[in-house]
């Protein structure tokens, strides 16, 4: 049996323990799972459709061409990819494993996934709790850290350009 | 380089997503139990009142929960009205999403254990540095 499978498994087991030990825990788990997987379906049929469309259109000499310019165009990039991303984050894992086999540096991989955390539709209500001067000066500086953790994976994962 | 044709493109991607979905599965189930069983009392009752070893709590608190970062808005909301200080709330809620102790599973399996590791404990390092610095800069204008 693969990791991954040995890892579903490992999870059941931990749900059918607490169905014995917890009933009424198990069925709100069960529940909040039944949530985020209705929440989740659409987001997979839509990165499924991404991947797709990358696997036809995007070769490898294509995700090269764009992330060997020097400069801070590719960062500019991936940092919009990250803050449109929508979903939650693991399921965009198979995607970027993909574009990674075709090119796409860890480092750039690294500033998409911290891009994530800015997250435009909940930007108000962010505002409502901390205040707007708070949320836009949070913002840039998550942008700017992005980038500099992707510069410095890079140079720990040894990314030849 | 030749493209692949349509069929192939479709393919392929569901076999990608196929090998990803006892993860993914997986993650869901687990991130579902975390939030039943750490209910949101929890995050008030563990800070100390002092800025580091807030700071310190509030990252590694926000690097091991899960849910949307509605949640952690919210949390994040009644910890400064308890007084907590704002680097602390601050790291708590930018480690909540850059940081992904459930998800590290799935990300290390799909994206390789040697990244995995790298970001995530950069993330948890950086979450703290992110609050220091919006601190500061707050302070400044």
């Amino acid at each position: 049996m693969g990791n991954a499978w040995k890892f579903l498994t490992m999870v059941l087991g931990a749900y059918l323990v607490l169905f014995f030990i917890d009933l009424e825990l198990f069925k709100t788990s069960l529940s909040f799972f039944f949530n985020i997987l209705e929440e989740v379906i659409p987001i997979f049929a839509f990165i499924f459709v991404l991947m797709s469309i990358s696997n036809y259109l995007i070769t490898q000499q294509i995700v090269l061409k764009y992330v060997r310019k020097r400069g801070i165009k590719k960062w500019f990039f991936v940092v919009i990819a990250g803050i449109l991303s929508a979903g939650p984050i693991y399921m965009w894992y198979p995607l970027l494993a993909d574009l990674k086999n075709k090119g796409l540096s860890y480092g750039l991989i690294a500033c998409f996934l911290y891009n994530r955390a800015i997250k435009i539709p909940l930007l108000p209500l962010m505002v409502f709790y901390f205040s707007l001067k708070y949320v836009l000066v949070l913002t840039l500086i998550t942008i700017f850290v992005s980038v500099f953790q992707g510069i410095i994976i890079n140079k720990f994962m040894e990314v030849k350009k | 380089m030749k493209r692949n044709n349509i069929r192939e493109s479709i393919v392929k991607a569901g076999k990608g997503l196929w090998g990803a979905f006892p993860l993914i599965l997986g993650t869901i189930l687990l991130v579902s139990l975390i939030i039943t069983l750490i209910p949101k009392s929890f995050y008030v009752s563990i800070f100390r009142g002092n800025f580091i070893t807030d700071s310190l709590i509030g990252s590694l608190v926000g690097s091991i929960s899960a849910g949307s970062p509605i949640t952690s808005y919210i949390i994040g909301g009644e910890l400064l009205e308890q007084g907590i200080g704002l680097i602390a709330v601050t790291a708590f809620l930018v480690a909540w999403v850059t940081v992904g102790i459930i998800q590290f599973p799935a990300e290390s399996f799909i994206l390789g254990k040697k990244f995995a590791v790298l970001r995530n404990l950069s993330s948890f390092v950086f979450a703290i540095i992110v609050a220091i610095l919006t601190f500061l800069v707050l302070s400044l204008i």
